[in-house]
This record gives structure tokens, C-alpha cells and sequence, in this order.
């Protein structure tokens, strides 16, 4: 692996994109065992740091921590001295000085995994920072469409709904470019940040041409928060313009693969039956998860990789 | 920095001596006499007199910075008043106005007479502004007349915008009653634009995961307050113009209307919205860095005479409000150190100005602005001057910070032309 710390996919190398895929595909072999552990980390410590809530990430990691025989420890905002005063940078370095391999951080700040590289000499895993990066959610969604169709060049994947305050969909984009995938963008133009086609991308907020164009949609999670800040007006209505409905999918594409990073808003971003359909994948993606920080751990943390510090 | 009192007999020899006022460059010496210039060019002198050696050096007026923000009362732990001086003259400042957003907002004819008598005790020329409202909330009008009558020497919220327009109509309108030249200063964001963005808008913000706001939170309001100025009949002033559409604004009113006046800060000239890439929390600042199109457009401003002059908007912060994450950091860097050496870098080296024009914006234009006195080499004016070496490459570091606050993205950037000497109120700071 070229990069000590995974921070974001953004000039991510191609070649370390791929590694990271087909160790997933072996993790996810010893997870299909009837012993599911394996001790290629046995003896590193790793810590979790949830500055926001995010059970699922968080439980992610641990399992894919525990799978390898790491050490985890975890924290969360909640129950530390922040809320008592202590700064961001005294709080990681008083973890640091308990000797610890890597952190994997979760912080609402944009810049603050890479702002953790700069206090402490763990290696650093961004499990999500503000509206910035999610790598290892876009790596997980990934080793999903490749599992799915057995290549990613050439895919076309569209990312659907409220791009603007996604962590998840800059990261799928970098990531799905890189492999050489084709992406468009959908969703309501107050959602859509400022000149992201410069990315080398296409937007297009016509769903039903999305859907019909598409091998697989990433379903992004709409918030009701938006409607107070003008951004949309109604679930009603965004479902109008962008739901993914039973009835555009019989339509329009009926073989197109539905992914979502959770928590679903049923009814309001997707139907129910679609989350729940034959071809939506949703549930695949939470196991690859856990297969995929696995693969990202033992690479970045297993001797072999160690080059530069 | 070493510190001693001017002596009784002061030659400045063999220097290159630009005077911007004159707007002319001479080599010969300065000869300073009991503090006070005495003669320049060809001087005659007792051989006694204490020599600096100017050779390859120029000497010209002391810098004059019309925007800084010492912190004084109040927030004394990022800078106060004298710690505030040191910075200024190691960055060749003789003469600062001083914003009154500091805790209680100087908005009293009292707090005014605060900062005049600690000005005193300073080792620099401090000028206060006044705020334009009570409190800075902008709602009333502060006691103007009186204000003036203890030394203010211009109005402004600055940090806070004046986002009603009658109140800024009646501001600038109230305040042209008194002098013919003083200016109500207004910094100029639309909030509403704004909202909590923390950066400039465009694909940087984007890749960055970072709110933006667009060029026009700056200009609309810009272009407010030059039409509300126009209709008073009264001065405005546009602080740190970051975007290239205020510069259209400001040069069109200009054509037609002369009460308008604008600065510019070192570090809009300098970087670019390209420079935030790696969440620089130092490079935060109100208003944004904006694209490398708009700082283009920023150092033409100073060609053509739309921006009248430098200003640093030096705006000290602790490091714990630095560091805590782009998002949650302070607004605002410290620049006075820095300010010769970045400016000297990018308009003499890298733009074509020449040494004359690029002095004036730090020194004559921001006096007149002010209306300080602006004859410094006449005879018998105070000694308050600056030795530069124009051409010394230098690579900005921490311990050229004089100011409590290390607050600054210049630190590791390279820089060419150095102050080496500055001369006020009866001391030689050697830098
Ligand atoms: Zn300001």
C-alpha cells in the first residue's frame, strides 16, 4: 500500500483500490466459515473514535477489529471529557500515549481524519468525516458491484438524492472513477454542490432517465432537516421528482441494482418494496463492510505494509 | 529585535531614499537631528553622529496600517496594545487604526480616550476606531461627535456587517456632518448569503466537503453600500475587497463619485481558494480566500488606483482556536510581519509594479485615507521612517512573530524583501 493512513479517495492509487478488493473477497471467505477469526492482528490496538454517533459504522469496525484479533477499544463523545472542555487535539493524544497501532475516526468535521495525522503517528482511518469522505463506506459499495458483476470498468452507477450533506457520495465518485466506472449524479439541483462536474462527471435530475441509463443506483438517505433551510420543499414532492418507486423500476429498468448506504427513510428516499426486492443488494453491502475494513486494517496494519511513517 | 533610543545625532547613509509622498527616489543620506529630519540628499552632519549603513537599502516612510485588530480590552490573551507594537514594527508599521470589535466594543467617547491614552504608552502611533453602532449590534448610532473629539478616527463594526441599510444611511449620513473626510467602514458579507459557510464557493469547497459562499455575499453588499453612500454624499470605506465582482462595483462608482475609498489585504494578494486543500485552518478568514481569477483581478485593482491600499486586517487567535477543525476555527490571521515580504513578493517581483506605487499603498494612500499626515521627509517632522532591504529572500518562520498569536499561513512561505529597521517615536528598532 502506497499510503500509510486511508483518508480519503481522493488520488487514492488504483492499484491500492484494487488490493483492498481482493482481500475483501478473502475476508469475506473466512467470514462465511464456521469460525470466523482469524489472528493476523493479533497484539495491535486499535481505537475507535466516534465523535458522532454512527452505530452502524462503528459496529462495523469493532467486528471486523474483533474477526482479526485486534485489540479495540472504543470511545464516543458522549462519554468523554469533550463535553467537559478538552480540545479535540488533547483528547487523541492522551489516547495516543496509551500506545495504540491506528484509530479509525468519525468526526462531523470535513478535514478532521487528515487533521488527526498531524497529532499523532498511528495510522489513520477515516470512518467518515463531516461532508467530506467515507472511504470505506465507497470501498464497501465497491466490492459490492464487483461481487455483483465481476467488473467495475465501464460500470454505470448512478448516486441519488442529497449529494450536498453526503459523506458517502464524494468517496463512491472518486473511487468509481478511478476503477473507470461512469457516474451521474441525481437529485435536486439545492442538493447538488457547486461545479461537481468538474469531477468528470455527469448530472442529470431527471430520475427516470437515471434509472433507465443505469447498472446500479446508490440510494442516498434524505433529511427531513432539509426542508427547514428552503433546500426542499416536501417529502411528498421529492418523492415525486426523485423517489425510487416500485413503479419507475418496473418501467424503466427492471434488472437495475439498488444500493443504499443506511439508514433507510423508507417511503421517503425509496419504497419499501424496492429496499426489499430481489435486486437490491443493501443487505450484501453491510456483510462486504465488514469485510472490507477488514481487508483495509490487516493492509494497513500488518507488518508488510509498513514503508514510510 | 533590539530596541534603543534615537540619538542625538542620526545619519541614515548611502540609502536609496523614496519618498511616495513626492513620489520621488533619491540616493544619498538622511540626516536626523534630536529625532527630527533634519536634511535629506546631500547632508551635512557632526562626525560624532551615530551611522547606519544603507547601502542597497531603501529608506522610506514608516508602513501605515489602517486595519488590524489588537484585541485590547478584552481578549488580551491572543494580543493587547503593546504586544500589537512589537508585531507592527518588526513588519516596518509605524502608524495602525485599531477596530473597536474588541470586549466592551469601543463605542464610547470614554473607550475612545481608553485606547488615545494607551496609545500613548505604546511604542508605535495607535488610532482608534470608533463603532458605527451601540454595541456593534447594529441598531443605534454610537456618540460620533464625541468620539471624534477624543481621536477616533473613522467608524466601523467591523467583523459584523451593518445589514440594515437605514442604519448605514443614517451612519454615513450622520458622520459627514463633522469632517469633510471621515469614513464609516463596512465589512461587507450578506449574512443571509453567508449562512455558516467557511470558505470561498466553488469545486475547492466541494472537493473539501466545506460550506462556501458565493463572490456576491461580498459584492452585493459592496454595491449597497457604495449606493447608500451616493445617495448621502458621504465617504465609505470597502475593507479587505476579496472578490473580483466588488472590484467592478467599486470601479464603476468610482468614475462618477470620488468619496470612495477600498483596501486590500496581503493575503488575498497571496493565496487562492487552491490553497485550502489541506483544511490550512489559517487560511480561514472572513471574507474568504477566493479563486486565483479574483486575485488577479485584486493586484490590477491596485495598478489602476480601485483599490487605494494595503491593509492586514491582523487578527490574532489562540492556537486552541486554530486548531480545533476548519469548521469550529476563528475567522482571521495575523499579517503584519509578513505583509512587506509577501506584498514586496507579488506586485514588484511577480507583477511589474514599480517600488514607488508599491510603497505608496502602505503608506501615503492608507494616510490619506485617514487624513494623517502625509510630509513625513519635510524638515523637522518626527523621525518615522523604515530601512528595507527590497531584494532579501527570506523564508517566514514563528520566530519572526512578534505577536501573541501565531496565527499565520505565511509561516514556511518563501518571501522577498525584508524590514530591517523601523524608526518611531524616538527609538531605532533594529528587526
Ligand atoms: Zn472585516
Amino acid at each position: 500500500m502506497k499510503n500509510k493512513h486511508l483518508i480519503g479517495l481522493e488520488g487514492y492509487p488504483k492499484q491500492d483500490i484494487n488490493e483492498i478488493i481482493e482481500t475483501a473477497f478473502s475476508f469475506k471467505e473466512v467470514l462465511e466459515r464456521p469460525i470466523k477469526k482469524v489472528p493476523s492482528l493479533q497484539g495491535k490496538t486499535i481505537v475507535n473514535l466516534f465523535f458522532e454517533n454512527s452505530t452502524r459504522t462503528r459496529i462495523s469496525f469493532e467486528l471486523a477489529e474483533k474477526r482479526l484479533s485486534a485489540d479495540s477499544i472504543n470511545f464516543s463523545a458522549s462519554s468523554s471529557s469533550l463535553n467537559k472542555g478538552e480540545t479535540f487535539k488533547d483528547t487523541v493524544k492522551n489516547i495516543e500515549s496509551m500506545k495504540i497501532d491506528a484509530a479509525v475516526i468519525r468526526h462531523s468535521f470535513p478535514g478532521s481524519a487528515l487533521m488527526l495525522t498531524n497529532y499523532i503517528d498511528s495510522v489513520v482511518i477515516n470512518a467518515g468525516d463531516g461532508t467530506h469522505e467515507h472511504p470505506t463506506q465507497a470501498l464497501l459499495d465497491i466490492v459490492s458491484l464487483k461481487e455483483k458483476f465481476g467488473y467495475i470498468k465501464n460500470l454505470k452507477i448512478g448516486i441519488i438524492g442529497d449529494i450536498a450533506h453526503s459523506r458517502v457520495a464524494l468517496s463512491n465518485i472518486y473511487g468509481l472513477i478511478t476503477l473507470g466506472a461512469k457516474v451521474t449524479l441525481c437529485g435536486p439541483s439545492t442538493l447538488m454542490p457547486i461545479k461537481i462536474e468538474e469531477l468528470g462527471l455527469t448530472v442529470n435530475n431527471n430520475i427516470d432517465e437515471v434509472i433507465e441509463w443505469a447498472d446500479a443506483i446508490n440510494v442516498l438517505r434524505i433529511q427531513r432537516e432539509r426542508m427547514n433551510n428552503a433546500l426542499i420543499p416536501s417529502v411528498r414532492e421529492y418523492r415525486k421528482l426523485f423517489g425510487i418507486t416500485q413503479s419507475r423500476i418496473e418501467k424503466h429498468n427492471s434488472e437495475l441494482v439498488i444500493m443504499h448506504p443506511g439508514p433507510m427513510n423508507r417511503w421517503v428516499e425509496i419504497d419499501s418494496n424496492v429496499a426489499d426486492s430481489e435486486q437490491a443488494i443493501i443487505l450484501d453491502q453491510v456483510l462486504n463492510g465488514v469485510a472490507t475494513r477488514m481487508a483495509i486494517l490487516y493492509l494497513l496494519l500488518s507488518g508488510t505494509t509498513k514503508k514510510d511513517s | 529585535m533590539q530596541t534603543e533610543k534615537i540619538n542625538k545625532h542620526l545619519v541614515l547613509k548611502n540609502a536609496t531614499i523614496i519618498d511616495p509622498f513626492n513620489s520621488t527616489e533619491i540616493n544619498g543620506d538622511i540626516y536626523i537631528k534630536e529625532g527630527k529630519i533634519n536634511s535629506i540628499g546631500k547632508a551635512t552632519y557632526p562626525s560624532s553622529s551615530k551611522i547606519i549603513d544603507c547601502t542597497d537599502r531603501i529608506v522610506t516612510h514608516g508602513f501605515c496600517d489602517i486595519h488590524v485588530h489588537f484585541r485590547e480590552p478584552g481578549e488580551e490573551y491572543k494580543e493587547d496594545l503593546n504586544s500589537g507594537s512589537q508585531a507592527a514594527i518588526a513588519g516596518g508599521f509605524t502608524r495602525v487604526c485599531v477596530m473597536p470589535n474588541t470586549s466592551p466594543v469601543i463605542d464610547s467617547p470614554e473607550l475612545i480616550r481608553y485606547i488615545v491614552n494607551r496609545s500613548n504608552e505604546c511604542p508605535i502611533h495607535i488610532h482608534p476606531i470608533g463603532a458605527v453602532t451601540k454595541s456593534q449590534k447594529g441598531k443605534e448610532l454610537t456618540e460620533m461627535k464625541a468620539m471624534l473629539n477624543e481621536g477616533a478616527v473613522a467608524f466601523s463594526d467591523d467583523g459584523v456587517p451593518i445589514e440594515n441599510s437605514s442604519v448605514l444611511r443614517n451612519a454615513l449620513s450622520y458622520s459627514s456632518m463633522f469632517y469633510e473626510n471621515i469614513k464609516i467602514i463596512n465589512h461587507a458579507e450578506d449574512l443571509t448569503l453567508k449562512n455558516s459557510s467557511v470558505m470561498n464557493e466553488g469545486i475547492i469547497s466541494t472537493k473539501l466537503g466545506l460550506e462556501g459562499s458565493p463572490d456576491i455575499t461580498e459584492s452585493n453588499m459592496v454595491l449597497r453600500d457604495l449606493e447608500i453612500a451616493k445617495i448621502t454624499n458621504a465617504h465609505i470605506h470597502i475593507p479587505h475587497v476579496s472578490a473580483g465582482k466588488s472590484v467592478k462595483h467599486i470601479n464603476s462608482v468610482k468614475k462618477d463619485y470620488d468619496k470612495v475609498t477600498a483596501e486590500v489585504t496581503p493575503h488575498h494578494l497571496f493565496f487562492s481558494d487552491e490553497d485550502l486543500q489541506d483544511y490550512n485552518a489559517n487560511l480561514k478568514v472572513a471574507p474568504p480566500i477566493r479563486t486565483r481569477d479574483d486575485r488577479k483581478i485584486l493586484i490590477n485593482a491596485l495598478k489602476d488606483g480601485t483599490i487605494d491600499c494595503i491593509a492586514t486586517d491582523h487578527a490574532p487567535h489562540a492556537l486552541e482556536e486554530k486548531e480545533c477543525g476548519f469548521n469550529c476555527a476563528s475567522f482571521g490571521m495575523i499579517g503584519l510581519e509578513s505583509c512587506y515580504g509577501a506584498v514586496n513578493k507579488i506586485l514588484l517581483k511577480e507583477n511589474n509594479f514599480n517600488v514607488i506605487s508599491l510603497l505608496k499603498l502602505m503608506t501615503t494612500n492608507p494616510r490619506k485615507i485617514m487624513g494623517f499626515e502625509n510630509d513625513l521627509f519635510s524638515k523637522g517632522k518626527d523621525a518615522e521612517l523604515v530601512i528595507l532591504d527590497p531584494k532579501e529572500k527570506w523564508k517566514f518562520a514563528e520566530k519572526n512573530i512578534y505577536s501573541k498569536s501565531k496565527n499565520s499561513p505565511f509561516i514556511g512561505e518563501d518571501l522577498v524583501g525584508k524590514v530591517k529597521y523601523t524608526i518611531v517615536k524616538g527609538l531605532i528598532n533594529k528587526i
